[in-house]
């Protein structure tokens, strides 16, 4: 203990440079654990297929290109690429449904004081905490009666009729926020509605938009239940649809594939993740509080 | 907390004298705030309220989506408590929520705490930790979990070598569901992440006349942190148990069978689905759906009664 803090105290404070060593020290075992995972599918993407399971080493000691190339051939006739365009599609636009209708939804909560704005928003937010499997089979009953399973409407419907309550609530929140003098204003000087939502409140709320676009994009990206609910056909397959036909052909005990898609698929996650992670984190910490 | 307190503001804010010259502008603003919510208020009446009552109508019935449903009263409530798989499936979700729950939210609180010092690269480690709750419900992760969690594979070789030989987690019906609780742990990101923003807002002072009055670490946690984070800590346990309930997809790609070994990871939604839309018993599925809308309910009911006795919100502190 003595060495260490006489090793250490070049700097200020002894006894606040050791506290700071304990403290990185701690955070960065947990960081080994948390993302061990994370860099195991990397690794074991580029070992051959009979190893990946019983190989500790987070690094293949050679790597191969094998798993990855063996993508190129495809699934049952399909090229791996049909998939990523797939969800590419419906991450895409499931983000134009829910910008578009949660931010005309929040403008009218927020800045509109509309008769029976009160009990619409407590629905709203009943609609929060309310289990999706409730609306499950009346939903596909539904759809399937509209003849429209097997397509992505089922899927999409929802994001351009701002049923995610989650997102409006974060849009309403940040439209409270901005100041009330600006929407005033643009009222004195005769702007309507749609004007002042398009020209000055849209803009302002740049940050909750981006969150909220982030936030969709990467939840219909991994989205499993609806996509394994709606569609069956495998040219009309996403992603992650597409990894469990995959289990299914090359068998389960069969990693080396499976892990190497694994892989591809989380790249688009944790690309975004890196990009926006300040927006994702601040629209989480908002959501809780105030 | 803003959920709760929310309808109130708009009361207030609602209850303001208007000047009678603007009573036009009142009778417009009506109609521009329905025209500006009509595509919620569409949904809400297409897509959640119109559902529910269908749904509640199935759920007394006898449906396969291909014959007109048939009134069959409380069959399918009888039935289902008869059945030993749904009682099964009640058992494994009830334990996954209450030993994954409980985990996750301390390892969460633990490690925001941690993170609640200035210290460099703060920022980063928030970030890193906050990553799986981004990718733990994939198909992706589902799959490296069950690498991992195999007979001969990481966690098998990593808890040997500390003596400890469980063999592979996945095959055994007594494991396999703590590998699922081991993932939803390993997303403590998220609620971590409203956490560090509750202790943000504690305010500096309190500590400090703590330690004036000599309140060593423990009793400042106790008597100042966790009465001040209380409203946070409500809202985590709200969410992450109604999630929790309402675990799919991570079951069904781990397990692979839907239902694991001797049904260890047979969760509610997965038994659901498979009596839905494996076996088109739609009426059956649907009572399913509603005995946990009626769980979820009763949880957040207790949970917002039991508030008055542990969650203090700012005014009474004051």
């Amino acid at each position: 203990m003595t060495t260490l803090t006489t090793e250490l105290n070049s700097g200020a404070n002894p006894r606040k440079r050791t506290g700071s060593l304990v403290w990185h020290v701690f955070a960065l075992a947990v960081l080994c654990v948390v993302l061990y995972p994370v860099v195991w599918v990397i690794g074991a993407a580029f070992k051959p297929g009979k190893k990946i399971v019983g190989s500790l080493d987070l690094l293949p000691a050679d790597p191969i290109l094998d798993n990855v190339k063996g993508l190129a051939d495809g699934i049952a006739g399909i090229s791996i690429g049909t998939f990523f365009t797939n969800s590419l599609f419906y991450a895409g636009m499931a983000v134009v449904g829910v910008v578009i209708s949660s931010s005309l939804t929040a403008y009218a909560f927020a800045k509109i004081p509309f008769r029976g704005r009160n009990l619409l928003f407590a629905l709203m937010i009943g609609t929060l905490l309310l289990p999706y499997h409730v609306l499950l089979i009346p939903q596909y009953v539904m759809f399937q009666k509209l003849e429209l399973i097997n397509t992505y409407v089922p899927l999409l419907a929802g994001k351009f009729l701002a049923t995610e309550a989650f997102f409006v609530f974060l849009m309403v929140q940040f439209m409270r926020g901005l100041p009330r003098e600006l929407d005033e204003a643009a009222r004195l000087d005769g702007c309507g509605h749609l004007r002042i939502y398009w020209s000055i409140v849209l803009p302002l709320c740049r940050p909750a938009l981006i969150t909220s676009a982030i936030f969709t994009f990467i939840n219909a990206w991994n989205d499993f239940m609806g996509p394994l609910i709606y569609l069956n056909e495998p040219s009309k397959y996403t992603v992650s649809l597409g990894l469990m036909m995959f289990r299914d052909q090359q068998g389960i005990s069969d990693y080396g594939g499976q892990i190497a898609m694994a892989m591809m698929a989380l790249i688009p996650v944790i690309a975004f993740f890196m990009a926006f992670q300040r927006y994702l984190i601040d629209g989480m910490a908002t959501s809780g509080l105030k | 907390m803003s959920l709760v307190k929310d309808a109130t503001v708009l009361a207030d804010e609602r209850n303001v004298v208007r000047p009678v010259a603007q009573k036009r502008r009142g009778r417009r603003d009506n109609l521009a705030g329905y025209l500006f919510m009509s595509p919620w208020l569409a949904g809400f009446l297409l897509l959640t309220a119109g559902p529910m009552i269908a749904s509640l109508y199935y759920a007394f019935t006898d449906y396969n989506l291909f014959a007109a449903p048939k009134w069959i009263g409380l069959d399918n409530f009888t039935a289902m408590f008869d059945d030993p798989r749904w009682q099964k499936s009640v058992q494994v979700t009830l334990k996954y929520v209450v030993i994954g729950t409980p985990l996750k939210l301390l390892l969460a609180l633990g490690v925001a705490l941690l993170l609640n010092q200035s210290r460099r690269g703060q920022g980063l480690y928030r970030a890193a930790f906050y990553a799986p709750s981004l990718i733990g419900a994939s198909v992706s992760v589902g799959f490296v979990w069950r690498a991992l969690f195999s007979d001969n594979a990481v966690v098998d070789k990593g808890l040997g070598s500390l003596g400890l030989n469980l063999g592979g987690w996945i095959g055994d019906p007594d494991l396999i569901l703590y590998s699922l609780v081991a993932l939803t742990v390993w997303q403590f990101g998220a609620p971590m992440v409203i956490f560090l923003a509750g202790l943000k807002q504690v305010p500096r002072e309190l500590y400090e006349a703590a330690a004036v009055d000599g309140a060593g670490p423990l009793r400042r946690f106790w008597n100042i942190t966790l009465p001040m984070i209380s409203p946070v800590l409500f809202f985590n346990v709200l969410l992450e148990s109604i999630h929790s309930f309402q675990i799919f997809g991570s079951a069904y790609v781990v397990s692979n069978t839907f239902c694991g070994p001797a049904d260890a990871t047979l969760v509610y939604t997965c038994y659901l689905y498979q009596k839905g839309f494996q076996q088109s018993q739609m009426g059956f599925a649907s009572a399913m759906a509603w005995m946990l809308l009626l769980a979820v309910a009763l949880v957040t009911a207790v949970l917002f009664w039991s508030q008055k006795k542990w969650v203090h919100y700012e005014e009474d502190v004051k």
